[in-house]
């Protein structure tokens, strides 16, 4: 095994989860498209974080790093739920086509 | 070499592309949940792989015990049967034909960057992971547990039913 696996391997799910936030149409389901291409990322810095020479103390750099990405991930899935929540009350429709209040 | 780990690790990852893609191609939203359920669970097991046994733990922790239920709440909460009828944006194939080329670019920079690796992987011991988290990475660690709260209470004041007016 190589680092070469984790790579490809990220870079297909990252497209997945792009092809998902610019084909579907509910919003929910962009979220998890996004959600997707955050675990994508978390794929490419573990691997890195297995296979790259690095000396001891920044041995565990990448392994940080996803903690962070999950952190994030979560206070941003949240928030999307709230607004997605918000915007079923109001407008009574996920559809990210409808949402177009701010399009110039 | 075929080796025990190489065998895992296809079908950890033949599990993380086969739920992504039913994520992105289901009709039916909970479906694509419990597909995202199902690729997360195979991110895990490549952490596994890779040495990184607390993150895999994390992982299913956070993402199935977590972010899958959000989904599913968010499902029950919006009306059900509006989801279904929503189907795909007409210009899929656009967004099917950037995704492949995407991939294509990612494939090519991948295969023309040499990074020096090892020769088999390393595993990062817990207790290391930890001090690099808490001694150098306090401060970072401290703002992000602010992002989390920050985004605690905004989901609850942007729900509330008076809309946090009052």
């Amino acid at each position: 095994m190589e680092l070469a696996h984790f790579q490809v391997l990220s870079a297909a799910l990252f497209c997945i989860g792009l092809y998902g936030v610019l084909a579907r149409r509910s919003a929910v389901l962009v979220l998890m498209s996004i959600e997707l291409m955050l675990n994508a990322v978390n794929i490419n810095l573990v691997g890195y974080a297995a296979f790259v020479e690095a000396s001891e103390a920044h041995r565990a750099l990448g392994q940080v790093l996803v903690v962070f990405v999950i952190t994030v991930a979560a206070a941003e899935l949240a928030l999307a739920m709230a607004i997605i929540l918000r915007l079923y009350r109001n407008r009574s429709s996920v559809n990210v086509d409808e949402i177009d209040l701010m399009r110039w | 070499m075929i080796t025990p780990a190489v065998v895992l690790f296809y079908a950890a990852a033949a599990l993380t592309i086969g739920g992504g893609l039913v994520v992105v191609m289901s009709r039916n939203i909970v479906y694509a949940a419990l597909a995202l359920l199902v690729s997360l669970m195979g991110v895990a097991g490549v952490f596994l792989l890779a040495f990184a046994e607390f993150l895999a733990l994390v992982q299913v922790l956070i993402y199935s015990g977590a972010v899958v239920i959000v989904f599913l709440f968010a499902l029950m909460l919006t009306r059900i049967e509006d989801f279904s009828r929503l189907t795909d944006h007409r210009q899929w194939p656009v967004a099917a034909i950037i995704a492949v080329s995407v991939f294509a670019l990612l494939a090519a920079a991948i295969a023309r960057t040499s990074v020096r690796t090892e020769p088999d992987r390393q595993s990062v011991g817990l207790s290391e992971f930890g001090e690099t988290l808490f001694a150098e990475w306090a401060v970072p660690f401290e703002v992000a547990s602010l992002v989390l709260l920050v985004a605690l209470i905004g989901a609850v004041v942007l729900v509330r039913r008076d809309g946090g007016r009052d």
